[in-house]
């Protein structure tokens, strides 16, 4: 009989031990940390770039998990993390002072640009008035998409509503539209139905599915967005691997770190700024 | 084991009785022939004394087993034979295998038996692309070849091509000849006058009657069963 | 339509290309998914076996939540899993959260029921078949579900397979479970999540028709199988 019952199992037996082990070995290796950052910023593609140039100065690997800031801090808060890489001044001075930080250093900006249809139908194409641009798009109704999740672009963007003394809320289920998602499926929404929409300027320029859209306001102050970078404190979570995350930190910030990340382009683009504090 | 005493024996589903208290004590030697018309019982009794049912009241007593595995030293082969998917050789090692026997040992005790039936060529064939009649005779040899002192045979060859059916009564000829009591049912007369030496007649769950062959087609005792003789023969 | 059109050809031009980040990502795929089929086999196979011929107080209770645990959502599982796993949770010092191993716990919970529920079906149904004969043999339950087992290998073939489309097709466990680390944990359905959010929508189409190619590729394989074997045991 050709194929019998101990060739089954022999043949199980095999193919467990082979996944078994290809996984062993990648995992073997202990010499990494984990970074929490945000959707937006792993997809503006600056990880791509700049992590191989720290991996193979030190040897340590970065894995970096990308979700929205509220739910990387959340991990970082659980102890799932060793660094936190966010863009959320608020929320990240919080999280030092409740004591899961150990300390917040500033690494970079980029900023946001508000995005909209070419027929630009609230007029405001051209701008560098932000809270101006927000009175007029309210004033006309003009569809809006929002990411609504509660992330730190998300927190942005109420912000400035607020300081144009706008209620989107007012709009909702009309001209305000939340989609309660990250930065590219709200763009995708807003390219499909013409919508303005509120992003940063990483994940616009890597954006390819444009539609009719185009960049309208820009330039304002109001819109820079400020990167910092934390070691989850290891006096909340032990286990933190503090030595290599703080080795990571120390490299953000530092000459070389700084100008790494000002290298980054995207064509002839450069996307953020770097503006560590000696 | 035997002689096998059914004491009172009933079987009932949901309140309607199928064994409708049935007493009899049946001896080792004779080949006994359980007779009576479609959805008299016969099938249900048969899987009481071989323990696949349990009865609703009364008892199944194996008078001669002392310490001794009464489900080891019998065996049934059914109307429809069941095949495991594997060749007729592994077929008749399952069963060997089951009662304890090493590899080598039922190799040697299954190709014995495939040999008898006729069917040592197809020992490596799948059993399930055997015609009906191959696989009836490879279900008589895979009961056999455990060695059981009793075997029950429920309707064997009612789905059987006449040749085959005359194959499987040659079989079971040569098994009684062996030594291993033979209990079996039919609705079929003319086999039961082959095969049989006594009769249990069975009628609506009730036991007519209990007589050896000759005398029960000559003159049987019950009306039911002369109704049975006289419908089944055309020219009684 | 031209995004099928931009996807074919940004599938061909991946498979082509043989980019090797794409490599990593089908084979870790493989890895994570198949490892679940077969720790899921593992212990769904008993599992449903045994339920089908042993009789017991709660078995059709025990029966209709497994047809119904089928229905589990991934990102629910990916949830629950990354409670556990988290460092915060019971199991965090064991460190596996953020790992394929991790991914594979999440996936086997998932499908463990899948291949326990239709598994005990079909065994049920050639339990019907063949129990009196087992049983006049001299098979006890256990012996007889073993037996089972082994006479209906080429349905549970069947079951195994489901099992693993459904773990190589979700995304919801994985990507919570996982975190989508580039060259750590990412899989191809992850991928797809990614490129679709950066609007990147021919690229994710392209993946998503390597994804269903390997997973018919794998099926036709296992047709195969099953028609030899067929041939050669009836």
């Amino acid at each position: 009989m050709a194929l019998s019952r101990r060739n089954v199992i022999q043949g199980a037996m095999a193919a467990l031990a082979m996944l078994g082990l290809s996984q062993g070995s990648a995992f073997a290796q202990q010499n990494f940390i984990t970074v929490a950052s945000t959707t937006s910023t792993e997809q503006s593609g600056l990880f791509k770039h700049l992590l191989p140039v720290f991996e193979k100065k030190t040897g340590t690997q970065v894995r970096v998990v990308a979700l929205g800031t509220g739910q990387a801090l959340d991990m970082a808060r659980r102890g799932d993390a060793d660094v936190v890489f966010v863009h959320d001044k608020v929320a990240e001075e919080k999280f030092v002072a409740d004591g899961f930080g150990v300390r917040r250093f500033e690494v970079m900006y980029n900023d946001f640009v508000l995005v909209g249809p070419k027929a630009d139908p609230a007029k405001i194409a051209g701008s560098k008035d932000i809270t101006d641009a927000y009175k007029k798009i309210a004033a006309a109704g003009a569809p809006f998409a929002s990411r609504g999740d509660k992330s730190g672009t998300h927190a942005a963007e109420l912000r400035l509503w607020k300081d144009a003394g706008v209620d989107p809320a007012t709009g909702k289920g009309g001209w305000y539209r939340e989609t309660g998602s990250g930065m590219g499926p709200t763009l995708n929404t807003a390219s499909a139905m013409n919508d303005y929409s509120f992003t940063d300027r990483g994940t616009w320029l890597s954006f390819k599915n444009r539609g009719d859209l185009v960049i309208v306001v820009e330039g304002d102050q109001k819109l820079f967005n400020q990167y910092g970078v934390m070691l989850v404190n290891p006096a909340k979570h032990p286990h933190v691997k503090k030595d290599l995350g703080q080795a990571f930190v120390d490299w953000v910030i530092s000459p070389e770190g700084q100008q790494t990340i000002a290298a980054y382009k995207i064509g002839t683009d450069q996307l953020f700024f770097p503006n560590a504090k000696r | 084991m035997l002689p096998l005493e059914l004491d009172q024996l009933t079987f009932g589903v949901n309140g309607t009785p199928i064994i409708n208290g049935i007493s009899a004590k049946i001896e080792a030697g004779p080949r006994t022939i359980i007779l009576g018309p479609n959805g008299a019982g016969k099938s249900v009794l048969m899987r009481l004394c071989h323990g696949l049912l349990e009865p609703t009241a009364g008892r199944v007593i194996w008078h001669g087993a002392r310490n001794v595995d009464v489900h080891r030293r019998q065996a049934m082969v059914f109307q429809r034979p069941v095949m495991l998917r594997r060749s007729a050789l592994a077929n008749v090692v399952y069963g060997l295998k089951l009662a304890g026997k090493s590899s080598r040992e039922s190799e040697l005790r299954a190709m014995d038996v495939l040999e008898v039936v006729g069917l040592e060529k197809q020992a490596q064939r799948p059993a399930r692309v055997l015609s009906g009649g191959e696989q009836q005779r490879l279900a008589l040899a895979r009961a056999w070849a455990l060695g059981p002192d009793v075997l029950f045979l429920d309707e064997p060859t009612a789905n059987l091509d006449p040749a085959s059916a005359h194959d499987i009564e040659n079989i079971v000829n040569t098994i009684h000849a062996s030594g291993t009591k033979i209990i079996m049912t039919t609705h079929n007369l003319g086999q039961a006058r082959r095969l049989g030496d006594e009769i249990l007649f069975i009628s609506n769950g009730r036991l007519m009657e209990h007589t050896p062959i000759d005398r029960f087609f000559k003159e049987p005792a019950s009306v039911e069963a002369a109704a049975f003789i006289k419908g089944e023969l055309p020219w009684h | 339509m031209t995004g099928l059109g931009e996807a074919f050809a940004a599938a061909w031009a991946l498979v082509v290309g043989l980019d090797s980040g794409l490599a990593g990502i089908v084979l870790l795929s493989l890895q994570v998914s198949l490892s679940a089929a077969l720790i899921a086999t593992l212990i769904g196979l008993p599992l449903g076996a045994a339920i089908a011929v042993e009789r017991f107080p709660g078995r059709q209770v025990l029966i209709v939540m497994l047809n119904a645990l089928m229905g589990l959502p991934p990102v629910v599982v990916g949830l629950l899993i990354y409670l556990l796993l988290s460092r915060a949770g019971p199991l965090g010092s064991l460190g596996i959260l953020f790992t394929p191993q991790a991914m594979v716990i999440a996936q086997t919970v998932l499908i463990i029921p899948i291949i326990a529920a239709l598994s005990r079906q079909t065994i049920e149904d050639a339990w019907r078949e063949y129990s009196e004969q087992l049983r006049s043999l001299g098979a006890r339950r256990f012996r007889a579900g073993m037996t089972l087992i082994w006479d209906t290998r080429f349905s549970l073939l069947t079951i195994v397979l489901a099992g693993f489309g459904r773990a190589a097709a979700e995304v919801g466990a994985v990507m919570i479970v996982g975190g989508n680390i580039d060259g750590v944990t990412r899989v191809m359905t992850t991928t797809i999540a990614l490129e679709t959010s950066k609007g990147d929508l021919p690229l994710a189409l392209g993946l998503g028709i390597v994804l269903i190619t390997l997973v018919i590729v794998l099926n036709a394989l296992a047709a195969v199988i099953r028609e030899v074997a067929q041939r050669r045991y009836g």
